[in-house]
């Protein structure tokens, strides 16, 4: 491959001058549509953080007069979850760096459909309407993101809202589902010459493996929410006792998705905490094909354990005793995938820049959710440790420190490829110390309100809860004031007048996109590549 | 030397029990005097036994709360097992990041190996977690087993879930069925818990298997009992089951814990565990108190009292 600098100017303008209009509204570019997706998760992002500050607030003190109705709080906590979920994870791993960087790493001129691309993202945003449709009209959508039956019938729930939350699902999985066929034909199909599939980078693999969770786990989330629909609108009783059905089939449809789910948002993150170690320990990644196959076991296991979900649930004994050793054994892949990114590093020369940083924090703290994550496996425990606070700590280990740990870790590794201006090494450090600190003091004291007996969802508690949830609070200021920080970075980078090299990493960093210029041409590659 | 220390003993208890004397002719005109008083107090309280042992969470707790049952001894035991060694993997990873941190930084290191298979160390880390796994299988399967065994028990209360308050039905004692109601913020006593304190708390004799079934009126409840190791969902249409032995009389507490509503967070869980004695009387006298439940109570906000309940008898 030789790209001259001639090449990147007119690389860089791209073929045809477009309107904003044009480019922006009905855009067909991978990377365009990848930094929309990128916008969306930064207000999903912003929103459902704003939610979760105003709930931090409410329980800072006992019999607190923040929010003082049930159904308020119930629907504020429902939104929190949706929005940082579809609105916020996704969308910045899967839809924004996934549709960036899978072409670019696979050596694609673009992805395979790229109007089904821009279709995806604009349900996406239809979605996001609808979920605050859900959250601000009547008494908001008050049956926590799990949505489970009753509570969100017709009876208990009546109203627009909680059709709009639904169909918000409807929307974002839609979106999900054309964006996973997206991926699979263009991973399929669309490598350069060379690039086999056991030389494709860890990120696509990640990618990969989370489409096919996507195509297998959104069709069953689509038909138990348009099941609740039919409940709610049309006199079906599909989860209504009376009718002769029942709400633990919706459990199971549920979580048959929700598991999934789960390894939907972090195994991105995986893809991306691989390509950070391995660049800045400058050494190839150890053991590629064991951590590959890592995320195929991932994948496949995590879609036969969803009952462990249910454990206090209507679920018979042996039952529990098959999901809780089945839940186990994803401790194994999962510590290959720990283990080889330490083997990684070993022997390496570790430069601890931001994006380093991120990433071993995510290790860290993932590893400490992975642990809460064996306890809570064991069903036996799980009688006393369901749906307590313990279990928001173990959810937020993973998901509030990993996936955005690995959020922000692909953001500084990449904020140069994608925008051509570097971030503030200081400022990106300050931004990983205060969240870190930050999240920390807000989920590592919900362990003890958990072991102590405190219910989630409550905006209200007893006062011996108070202590520390009173911590909890000031961690999450901390955080808050972190994420002002990083607006800062976000300013700095965008009013940034540095050039960046191609390669800004050096050596480390040996994937494709660290051949092409800083920021990436329009149209990436105009002649194939050809991988050795 | 023993004569003189058994009569100086004698001595004490020769005043202490004619001060007892006169205490006790004291309250006795006393409560004659407050006759409306006296005559409440008449019929005694069969669950005093339970307010001398209160097992509610405390301030700054960190842990599972005391064991009341030996199913929570059992998971207690479990946890610490469980816990001690994902503490063990935990610490394990660290100490091997902390030392790659400082050995391999790039100011140490300068040149970086290229080192990116090793068969033995990749089947060892698969090994040993897998081992580490059947370790937590074991005891695990133990436990659930244990906690799945409702069969023989003394007696079963059905636990039915409202918006927002409990419905203790008692197999056993035909015609005993009432409701529970949080005590609302505002009408809070001294010695009661503020979000804990029910009005009429579940009642249950010490020492005997309990058999809980466990249902719903209208939307999924949970009825989550940490001291004593109990927790179900409440899902109408499904009878799930549960149990305890409570082995110490006292007053221990549980919540709500799967969302339900406005007032998922007002419809907590007491139950006073008292001798079999007790209990007897208690059942007696709840059942002249108590009117059966056959009617819901208004579902409207602010929470109604517990009128039925409270009925004459």
């Amino acid at each position: 491959m030789s790209i001259t600098a001639n090449d990147h100017a007119l690389l860089a303008q791209g073929h045809h001058k477009q309107s904003f209009v044009t480019r922006w509204l009905m855009s067909t570019n991978h990377k365009d549509i990848g930094t929309l997706y990128i916008c969306m998760a930064f207000i999903g992002g912003c929103v459902g953080g704003v939610l979760s500050m105003i709930m931090r607030q409410q329980l800072m003190y006992p019999h607190n007069d923040i929010i003082t109705n049930g159904n308020t709080w119930n629907a504020i906590i429902t939104a929190h979850g949706l929005i940082m979920i579809f609105w916020f994870v996704m969308p910045a791993l899967i839809g924004g760096m996934g549709n960036w960087f899978v072409p670019i790493m696979i050596g694609a001129p673009d992805m395979a459909f790229p109007r089904l691309n821009n279709m995806s993202f604009w349900f996406l945003v239809a979605g996001f309407i609808f979920v605050l449709l859900g959250l601000f009209l009547d008494k908001g959508t008050g049956a926590g993101w799990t949505l489970y039956p009753p509570l969100d019938n017709a009876q208990y729930s009546p109203g627009v809202a909680t059709d709009f939350s639904l169909f918000s699902l409807h929307l974002a999985g839609i979106s999900s589902l054309l964006g996973a066929i997206n991926f699979i034909a263009t991973i399929l199909n669309m490598r350069a010459p060379g690039m086999t599939m056991h030389k494709m980078p860890l990120f696509c693999w990640a990618i990969l493996v989370t489409a096919f969770l996507l195509l297998l786990a959104i069709p069953v989330l689509a038909g138990a929410v348009t099941m609740l629909i039919m409940d709610r609108n049309f006199g079906t009783s599909f989860f209504e006792p009376s009718g002769g059905g029942d709400p633990v089939l919706f459990q199971h449809l549920f979580w048959f998705f929700g598991h999934p789910e789960v390894y939907i948002m972090i195994l991105p993150a995986f893809g991306i905490i691989s390509h950070v170690v391995s660049t800045f320990s400058k050494k190839p990644i150890f053991g590629y094909l064991g951590m590959a196959y890592a995320m195929v076991i991932i994948g496949f296991v995590g879609f036969v354990v969803w009952a462990h979900h249910m454990f206090v649930s209507a679920i018979s004994t042996d039952s529990k005793i098959y999901f809780e050793v089945a839940t186990l054994i994803i401790a194994v892949p999962t510590g290959i995938k720990v283990f080889s990114w330490i083997a990684t590093m070993w022997g390496g020369s570790i430069e601890f820049k931001t994006p380093m940083l991120w990433a071993l924090g995510f290790i860290f703290l993932f590893v400490i959710g992975g642990a809460t994550g064996v306890v809570l496996a064991n069903a036996g425990l799980d009688q006393e440790l369901h749906n307590d606070y313990f279990l928001v700590a173990h959810f937020h280990y993973v998901l509030s420190m990993g996936a955005a740990f690995a959020i922000f870790a692909g953001f500084y590794f990449w904020i140069g490829k994608m925008s051509g201006h570097q971030y503030p090494e200081f400022w990106g450090k300050v931004h990983f110390w205060t969240f870190f600190i930050g999240v920390n003091l807000t989920f590592f004291p919900m362990h003890f309100l958990g072991l102590a007996g405190m219910p989630r969802r409550y905006p209200d508690y007893a006062d011996a809860f108070a202590g520390w949830n009173y911590v909890s609070s000031i961690g999450s200021i901390i955080s808050g004031v972190s994420t002002l920080v990083f607006f800062y970075v976000i300013w700095r980078v965008f009013t940034s007048k540095e050039k960046l090299a191609d390669n800004y990493w050096g050596e480390g960093a040996t994937t494709l996109e660290w051949a092409i210029p800083s920021p990436a041409p329009h149209h990436t590659f105009e002649d194939v590549p050809i991988i050795r | 030397m023993n004569n003189n220390a058994g009569r100086s003993i004698m001595k004490r208890r020769d005043v202490s029990a004619l001060r007892l004397t006169g205490l006790l002719v004291l309250t006795a005109i006393f409560l004659v005097q407050a006759h409306g008083a006296w005559a409440q107090s008449s019929a005694p309280n069969p669950t005093a036994a339970a307010n001398q042992y209160v097992d509610a969470p405390h301030d700054w707790q960190m842990w599972f709360p005391a064991a009341g049952s030996p199913m929570q001894a059992r998971i207690d035991w479990l946890m610490k097992y469980v816990l001690w060694i994902m503490a063990g993997v935990v610490g394990f990873v660290a100490l091997l990041m902390g030392y790659v941190m400082v050995r391999f930084r790039a100011s140490r290191n300068p040149k970086a190996s290229k080192t990116t298979h090793n068969t033995l160390i990749e089947i060892v880390w698969i090994v040993v977690p897998c081992l580490i796994l059947v370790a937590i299988i074991v005891p695990s399967i133990n436990l659930i087993y244990y906690e799945a065994d409702t069969g023989n028990p003394y007696m079963t209360v059905t636990v039915t879930g409202h918006q927002w308050y409990w419905e203790y039905k008692y197999n056993s004692v035909p015609g005993l069925d009432y409701t529970s109601y949080m005590i609302p913020d505002d009408e809070i006593k001294p010695g009661e818990i503020r979000r804990l304190s029910v009005d009429h708390p579940m009642v249950l004799p010490v020492g005997k298997k309990i058999r809980f079934v466990i249902t719903s009126a209208d939307v999924l409840h949970g009825f989550y009992l940490p001291s004593l190791g109990v927790q179900k969902y409440a899902i109408p249409g499904t009878e799930l089951t549960s149990w305890t032995t409570i082995t110490k009389p006292g007053t221990y507490y549980g919540q709500c814990n799967q969302i339900c509503g406005l007032g998922h967070d007002s419809m907590p869980i007491e139950i006073k565990a008292v001798p079999m004695k007790d209990y007897l009387a208690w059942t007696k006298q709840a059942l002249a108190n108590y009117t059966q439940n056959d009617a819901r109570p208004p579902l409207s906000s602010p929470m109604p009292r517990n009128q039925l309940a409270d009925a004459t008898p």
